[in-house]
């Protein structure tokens, strides 16, 4: 057990199409090496995609629970089917894991049971978040666009509240009805031969002057750069963050684990973390722009003021 | 269905009203509003004279104040709140809960919308808005189709407006960090999206390059037009391929879809474009008023010209039509 100003490490949902020996194979993984407290799993970003992962999902949380990590049940992005409604409800009503809200519709549901507010939900100031606490929600992801004066502030107007940051992965920047992964393919949402699992890191979208920028996921965009806020870890720490979550991406997420644990409990220097971390996860710019009030894809680099890789 | 018309500035609203719009909507000139560009929008008395202007008519006014409440600076939004009610707002539209909580709390008889930015997209998300805020009308985001529409309208207690006309978002709405990754603003936090303070247009051999912040949105030839580097109806690289990853440069347009939304039980339709010039907001709202009340048949010949106005001067039904996905 950590003490309870040592953040906690929550690995999020995978947001990528994994196929399901992968998935169920990343999670056994998870459970008996990483050193992360909190997870949370189950499909997100894509209604259609539910079946990979379903039949391995009680496995998986057999296996993390037997490690003792608490296990949350993630909830769709983006319900707009009378079949995404009627998912939601099932497993908001029939689990006895707590979910994570992550639309307006869970928001809905999950009154009267223990839930976490997911990054995709708005939560820009300390009045929603006292809006959401007040119905019930015991951690809030806060948006990985929020800036480190926002995050401060909500903290300090809710003192010993769960809040969590995103602190590595690429950025859920957007999602839509339309799936630009399958057009890009030339396919359509309702016809996509679910060829978004091709990626399982996602489809780079880059500038037609050459500049890495977007991966497409399905109908989510993500950045192109991974947010590595390792530098600002002390600083979340003070400021009284609970958890610090990873991303799930398609790298050694158990060696990322392990480097944020690091840092945070002391034992490692930030910068030697980084230098490692781009060893683990190569060829993948490294951002934190959103924290420090900047574009979202700069990088600053600790001790000075120059943005950098726009790659 | 009621028509509900943008405006930028006093002397586009008051031709909004002349060329019968049943509500309009604006903003005030701040952050507090999703359309907070330079030159636009409403100081606290021409709100008061505007809204004047629109009881005189019978036409209501909307106020929006749908960005989200900046941590620690909560006070300009309330203050933006308090004035709106004071000066006689027919509705508010919000998208940030703490505020639809300040403002049922505070105002419980002020008709509350909800945003299209709060991104509501379903009878759970709704219901969720009704009980906890009162709220009384939803802006449906674009996402849904007609037949998505007709089937939450019968499972709501809410009164629901759609988009009709005008700029077309390709994402969820509400729900779109695009434009903040690339230049560190937002809708969300700032109002703007792809701000014209980021654009910049450079000349490469014979070759227009658009560019928002550090990235190119766009290249075009010297046979092509030009347009606005809009972040998600640029040009991309995908693989081998060029394209528009995500949605050519096009305006929403519903009007062959006009039945199929009165039918679907639509309360309102919302026309897109406060930041427009008044010429176009007359133009725009007379010609749908006259298509709400045309046969089907005639109403492609009293919209031609609006289309030729269009981003792009090409439209689409966007997500309304299934097959858009």
């Amino acid at each position: 057990m950590t003490d309870a100003r040592t953040p906690a490490l929550s690995l999020g949902p995978v947001y990528y199409l994994w196929d399901g020996p992968k998935w169920r194979d990343f999670y056994f993984r998870i459970a008996d090496e990483a050193p992360v407290e909190h997870v949370t799993l189950g499909e997100t970003v894509c209604s259609k995609r539910q079946h990979f992962t379903e039949p391995h999902v009680a496995e998986v949380v057999e296996r993390l629970e037997a490690a003792g990590k608490t296990v949350t049940l993630s909830t769709l992005a983006m319900v707009t089917l009378e079949r995404e409604s009627r998912h939601v409800r099932d497993l908001i009503g029939d689990s006895d894991h707590p979910v994570e809200a992550n639309d307006l519709s869970a928001l809905g549901l999950v009154k009267d049971k223990a839930h976490s507010i997911g990054p995709l939900v708005n939560v820009y100031n300390a009045v929603t978040a006292k809006v959401l606490a007040a119905r019930g929600a015991e951690n809030i992801c806060l948006p990985p666009e929020l800036p480190m004066n926002s995050i401060e502030r909500i903290l300090q107007e809710m003192p010993g509240f769960s809040f969590e940051i995103f602190a590595f992965g690429r950025m859920p920047l957007a999602i839509s009805a339309r799936c630009a992964h399958a057009r890009s393919k030339g396919l359509s949402k309702d016809n996509c031969q679910f060829i978004c699992g091709q990626e399982p890191d996602g489809l780079p979208l880059k500038t037609l002057d050459r500049q890495s920028f977007l991966v497409l996921n399905g109908v989510q965009t993500m950045s192109n750069s991974c947010v590595v806020l390792l530098d600002e870890l002390a600083a979340l720490k003070a400021a009284g963050i609970a958890r610090v979550r990873l991303s799930p991406q398609d790298c050694d997420m158990v060696a990322v684990a392990v480097l944020y644990r690091a840092v945070l409990d002391g034992q490692m220097e930030s910068e030697e973390a980084i230098r490692r971390l781009a060893g683990i996860y190569p060829g993948v710019d490294f951002s934190n722009g959103f924290f420090h009030q900047r574009e979202g894809a700069a990088w600053i680099a600790r001790g000075r003021n120059a943005a950098m890789g726009h790659g | 269905m009621e028509l509900i018309c943008p405006a930028g500035t006093p002397s586009a609203f008051r031709e909004a009203v002349d060329a019968g719009a049943d509500a309009v909507y604006c903003g005030f000139r701040d952050e507090t509003n999703a359309r907070n560009f330079p030159g636009l929008n409403f100081s606290r008395p021409e709100l008061r004279e505007s809204i004047g202007y629109a009881r005189s008519k019978a036409v209501q006014t909307f106020v929006a104040l749908n960005t989200f409440m900046r941590a620690g600076s909560e006070a300009l939004w309330y203050q933006a709140a308090d004035d709106a009610v004071a000066l006689g707002a027919d509705a508010l539209i919000l998208a940030d809960f703490g505020l639809m909580a300040y403002v049922a709390e505070k105002y419980p008889d002020q008709r509350l919308h909800v945003s299209v930015q709060a991104s509501a997209s379903n009878r759970d998300a709704i219901r969720f808005l009704v009980e906890a805020f009162g709220a009384k009308r939803v802006v449906l985001p674009r996402i849904l189709t007609v037949q998505d529409i007709a089937r939450l309208t019968r499972q709501i207690d809410c009164e629901v407006e759609v988009f009709a006309f005008g700029g077309l978002c390709v994402m969820a709405e509400g729900r779109c960090s695009l434009s903040s990754y690339a230049t560190g603003k937002s809708p969300n936090m700032n109002g703007v999206c792809s701000p014209a303070s980021h654009v910049k247009y450079r000349q490469d051999g014979d070759t227009m390059v658009s560019e928002l912040g550090a990235y190119t949105i766009n290249r075009f030839g010297p046979d092509e037009a030009s347009g606005y580097p809009t972040l998600c109806k640029g040009r991309f690289e995908i693989g081998d391929a060029h394209g528009y990853a995500f949605e050519d440069p096009v305006s929403l347009d519903v009007v062959d879809q006009l039945d199929a939304l009165r039918e679907a039980g639509v309360s309102a339709l919302k026309i897109e474009g406060r930041q427009r010039g008044k010429a176009y907001v007359a133009e725009v709202v007379s010609s749908m008023k006259k298509a709400l009340a045309a046969p089907a048949s005639e109403r492609n010949a009293l919209v031609a010209r609006l289309r030729s106005m269009s981003e792009g001067q090409r439209t689409t039904a966007g997500a309304y039509d299934k097959r858009w996905r």
